[in-house]
C-alpha cells in the first residue's frame, strides 16, 4: 500500500484533533483531541518507519505513547481535581491566569 | 611597660567603660554606674602619669614615640595605620584632659543623681572622653579625623541630652551642623596634605613638609585655612562659634567638660599639633591669630550683656579661646597650652559652681532673677569667686601668669603684633568686669526667693520646673531636675570635685613663673623647635612689666565692676538707656544668629524648596513617571495576549506552528 494513504489519514486525524481543542470547550474532550493528535503523529511515525524499512520510527511512536500515558495522568488528575472542588467543567470560565 | 603601652591603656579604659556602662545599664545599679564612668577615667589619668613617668626617663629630643596595633589601610601607596603618635603635647593633653575630666565626672556623680538618664549620661562622657583622648593621641591625620567626628557627635548627643526639651535637641543639632563644616575643612586639608606629600602619618608629613613647600606657597596656604576652619569650629571662633552658647542647654557638667575644659581646646590642639606648617605658611597664621583677637573681643563684649548665666560664662569660654589661639598662631606654642590647662581648671571650676546654683533655682539660668547665694552656698560661692579670680586674672592666681605669658610673647615679637597686646590687655580688662559682673550679681545683694529659702530651711522644695526659653513644662522623665530635687552643693563628690579645682585655678599658675620657674614650657619646648620663631623670647624683666601691667587692669576691671554693680545698682541701667543701640547690639551676639540666618540658612532654605517644587516635581517626577509610564504601556500591548483562554493559547501555538512549517516548505522549495 502506499504511503500516501497513511499520511493523508494521519493529517486527517491530526487535523480533526487541532480542530476539536480549538472548538470545544469541555476539558475532556480537549484531552481526547490532544490524544487524537499524538496518535496521528503516531501513525505517520509507523507509516514512514515501514516505507524506509528500519524500526526507529516504532521506537519513537512507543516513546510517544508511554509520554501520552503520562499526560493522560496529569490531564485527568487535573480535570478530578476540577470536579472535585465543584468548578465549572468548561475551559473557557477557568481562566483566572489572565494577565 | 613602655610609655605608648601606657597610652593605649589610656584610650582603652574609657572606652571599656562606655562599653560597659551601655551595654549594663539595666543590670547596674545606678551608683555602681557613676563609680565605673568616674574610675575608668581616673585609671586612663593614672595611665597618663605612668606614661609621664616613662618618657621622664627619656632624653627630652627623643620624647617622642609612634606606635601601631594594626594596619587600617594598605594599599597602592596609601598607607593607614591604626597609630598613635606621643610626644610631649599629646601627652600634655592627654593629662589635661584626663585629669579634669576625672573630677568632672565626680562632680556628674552627684550632680545627676536625680537623673533618670544616669547610665545614659555617663556612657556617653566616656565615650566623649575616649573620643577627645583618640582625636589627641592619633598618629595620623585619618584617625585625627576619626577622633574628631567622635567629639562632634558625642557633643551632639550630651547637649540633646534631655532629648524631650525641644531647645536642646535644637542646640544639639546646630553644634552638630556647624561641626561638621568644620569637618569638611579638616578632611579637605588632609586630601591636600596626602596630594602633596603622599603620606597620612605625623612624622613624614612634618619631616617633609619643609623640604616640599616655599614659605607661603599657595598649597600649603590653602592647607592650613582649611585646618583652621575645622578649628575654628571645633573652638568656636568667628564665624562658626554660634553653636557654644547654644551648647549650654545641656547639663551643666556637660558645658563644664566640652564646652569649657576639653573639647573646645581641640582646635587649639590642632594648631599646635601642625605647627610644622602654620610656620610655613605664616599668612594663615596671621590670619588665624586675628580671628582669634577679634573672638576673644567679640565675645568679651557679649559676656558684658548676656544675662543668662551660664551662657555668659560661655562666651567667656571662647572670649578665652580666642587668647589660645592668638598664642598658638603667633608661635608662642608653650604659653597658649599653658593657658589652655590654666582655663581647663577655671572655667570647669565656675561652670561648676554656675551648676550648683543653676539647680538650686530649678534650672532658672537668668542672672537677674538671681542674688545673695553668697549667704545661702558658701561652699560654691568661695569657690567661685577662686574661678573667678582666676579667670579674671587676679595677681597671682593660675589665669594671670598664663594670659600674660601670651600677650608678652607677642610684644616680644614686636611691629603687627603690639595691636595683639594693647587689644588682649584691653580684653583682659573686659573679662575682669564680665567675670566679677556675674559674682557680684549672682552672690552679693539682697537673697532672692530660693536663696532666702535655702538660708532658712536648708533645702527647697520646687514644683515642676519650666523651660525659661519656651515656658513648656519640662519632661522630668528624662531630665534633671525631677520631682525629688536636692541642693547640689550638699553632695561630697562635687565638693571634692570643686575644691581640687579650685586649688588648680588658684595655684596652677605657679609652676610658670617668670625667672623663677618654667615647668609647662621646658616640657613642650622639644616639641616647637620649628627654626622660624625658637629665638623669639621675652625677657624676664619685660615679662615682669607685663605681669604687672596685666595685674593692675585685672584689678582696675574688679574695681569697675565693684563700682558698677555693687556701689551704684543703677548705674548699668542707666547706661543700658544711654547706650540702647549699643546694648541691643551686644545683647543680640552682634547679630551673628540673624546674619548666619541670611546669609546661610535662608539662601540653603530657598535652594531646598525651589528643588522640592521644580527640579523634584518636574525633572526628578517627569523621569520617575515618564519611565513607569512607559513600561505600563509596553505591557498592557503584551498582557493582552495573556487573555486566559486556554483555547486562545491552542491556536497561537497551532498558527505558530502553521506559520514556521509554512516557512520552512516555502524556503526549501
Amino acid at each position: 500500500m502506499n504511503t500516501d494513504w497513511f499520511v493523508v489519514l494521519s493529517a486527517l486525524l491530526f487535523s480533526t484533533g487541532a480542530f476539536g481543542i480549538l472548538l470545544r470547550r469541555s476539558p475532556m474532550v480537549i484531552l481526547l483531541c490532544l490524544e487524537l493528535m499524538l496518535n496521528a503523529g503516531n501513525l505517520a511515525l509507523v507509516a514512514f518507519s515501514r516505507m524506509v524499512g528500519n524500526g526507529q520510527g516504532q521506537v519513537f511512536a512507543v516513546i510517544v505513547m508511554v509520554v501520552a500515558a503520562c499526560e493522560v495522568v496529569v490531564g485527568l488528575g487535573l480535570i478530578v481535581a476540577i470536579f472535585r472542588r465543584r468548578l465549572p467543567l468548561n475551559v473557557d470560565d477557568l481562566r483566572e491566569l489572565r494577565g | 611597660m613602655s610609655a605608648t603601652a601606657w597610652a593605649w591603656l589610656v584610650l582603652l579604659f574609657p572606652l571599656l567603660g562606655s562599653i560597659t556602662i551601655a551595654l549594663g545599664f539595666r543590670a547596674l545599679p545606678q551608683k555602681l554606674a557613676g563609680v565605673i564612668g568616674t574610675v575608668s577615667i581616673g585609671l586612663a589619668f593614672a595611665c597618663g602619669v605612668a606614661a609621664l613617668i616613662g618618657l621622664l626617663g627619656e632624653d627630652p629630643e627623643a620624647r617622642h614615640h609612634a606606635s601601631s596595633l594594626w594596619d587600617y589601610a594598605s594599599v597602592a601607596g596609601l598607607d593607614i595605620k591604626l597609630g598613635i603618635y606621643l610626644d610631649q603635647l599629646s601627652l600634655f593633653m592627654v593629662l589635661v584632659v584626663t585629669g579634669v575630666s576625672t573630677l568632672i565626672h565626680l562632680y556628674s556623680y552627684g550632680y545627676m543623681q536625680s537623673d533618670q538618664g544616669y547610665h545614659r549620661f555617663f556612657s556617653y562622657l566616656n565615650f566623649f572622653v575616649f573620643s577627645m583622648l583618640l582625636l589627641v593621641l592619633a598618629g595620623n591625620f585619618v584617625l585625627l579625623i576619626v577622633g574628631w567626628a567622635f567629639v562632634g557627635f558625642a557633643s551632639y548627643a550630651l547637649i540633646s541630652f534631655w532629648y524631650r526639651r525641644e531647645t536642646a535637641t535644637r542646640a544639639g543639632m546646630k553644634a552638630f551642623v556647624i561641626n561638621v563644616v568644620g569637618d569638611i575643612g579638616l578632611v579637605l586639608a588632609a586630601f591636600l596634605i596626602f596630594r602633596e606629600l603622599g603620606s597620612f602619618d605625623y612624622g613624614t608629613v612634618f619631616e617633609k613638609a619643609p623640604a616640599v613647600f616655599s614659605t607661603n606657597e599657595w598649597t600649603v596656604t590653602a592647607i592650613c585655612l582649611l585646618l583652621l576652619v575645622g578649628a575654628f569650629a571645633k573652638s568656636a571662633q568667628l564665624p562658626l562659634h554660634t553653636w557654644l552658647p547654644d551648647a549650654m542647654e545641656g547639663p551643666t557638667p556637660v558645658s563644664s567638660l566640652i564646652h569649657a575644659a576639653t573639647m573646645v581646646t581641640a582646635g587649639v590642639y590642632l594648631i599646635a599639633r601642625t605647627h610644622v606648617l602654620f610656620a610655613l605658611a605664616p599668612t594663615a597664621a596671621d590670619i588665624s591669630a586675628f580671628i582669634g583677637l577679634a573672638t576673644l573681643l567679640v565675645a568679651a563684649t557679649i559676656a558684658l550683656v548676656m544675662t543668662d548665666l551660664k551662657r555668659a560664662i560661655a562666651y567667656s569660654t571662647m572670649s578665652q579661646i580666642g587668647y589660645m589661639v592668638v598664642g598658638v598662631s603667633i608661635g608662642a606654642y608653650s604659653a597658649g597650652m599653658f593657658h589652655l590647662m590654666t582655663h581647663a581648671f577655671f572655667k570647669a571650676l565656675l561652670f561648676m559652681a554656675a551648676g550648683s546654683i543653676i539647680a538650686a533655682m530649678a534650672n532658672e539660668q537668668n542672672i537677674d532673677r538671681m542674688s545673695g547665694f553668697g549667704k545661702a552656698m558658701r561652699f560654691t560661692s568661695v569657690t567661685m569667686l577662686c574661678g573667678g579670680l582666676a579667670l579674671a586674672a587676679f595677681p597671682l592666681t593660675s589665669g594671670f601668669f598664663s594670659k600674660d605669658e601670651i600677650l608678652a610673647y607677642a610684644g616680644a615679637r614686636g611691629g603687627m603684633y603690639l595691636i595683639f597686646v594693647v587689644l588682649g590687655y584691653f580684653g583682659a580688662f573686659l573679662t575682669a568686669i564680665y567675670t566679677f559682673r556675674l559674682i557680684f550679681r549672682v552672690l552679693q545683694g539682697e537673697p532672692c526667693a530660693e536663696a532666702r529659702e535655702l538660708i532658712e530651711t536648708g533645702h527647697i522644695h520646687h514644683a515642676h520646673p519650666f523651660n525659661p526659653a519656651t515656658g513648656e513644662q519640662e519632661d522630668t522623665d528624662v531630665g534633671f531636675p525631677g520631682p525629688e530635687h536636692h541642693i547640689a552643693e550638699s553632695s561630697a563628690p562635687m565638693r571634692v570635685a570643686m575644691a581640687v579645682l579650685a586649688f588648680g585655678a588658684l595655684f596652677g599658675g605657679l609652676i610658670q613663673v617668670p625667672g623663677i620657674d618654667n615647668v609647662v614650657a621646658d616640657w613642650l619646648d622639644p616639641v616647637f623647635t620649628g627654626p622660624v620663631l625658637a629665638h623669639v623670647h621675652p625677657s624676664i624683666a619685660w615679662d615682669w612689666i607685663g605681669l604687672a601691667i596685666g595685674g593692675a587692669i585685672s584689678l582696675l576691671g574688679i574695681w569697675a565692676a565693684h563700682w558698677l554693680y555693687v556701689a551704684n545698682p543703677d548705674a548699668p541701667r542707666r547706661l543700658e538707656a544711654r547706650f540702647r543701640g549699643l546694648h541691643a547690639f551686644l545683647f543680640r551676639k552682634w547679630y551673628f544668629d540673624e546674619a548666619i540666618d541670611v546669609l546661610v540658612v535662608r539662601p540653603a532654605l530657598a535652594v531646598g524648596r525651589f528643588s522640592n517644587r521644580v527640579f523634584e516635581r518636574f525633572v526628578v517626577d517627569g523621569l520617575v513617571s515618564g519611565t513607569e509610564g512607559g513600561v505600563r504601556g509596553a505591557s498592557g500591548v503584551v498582557r493582552a495576549v495573556q487573555n486566559g483562554f486556554v483555547r486562545s493559547y491552542a491556536l497561537l501555538l497551532i498558527a505558530g506552528f502553521a506559520g514556521l512549517a509554512l516557512y520552512f516548505l516555502l524556503s526549501s522549495s
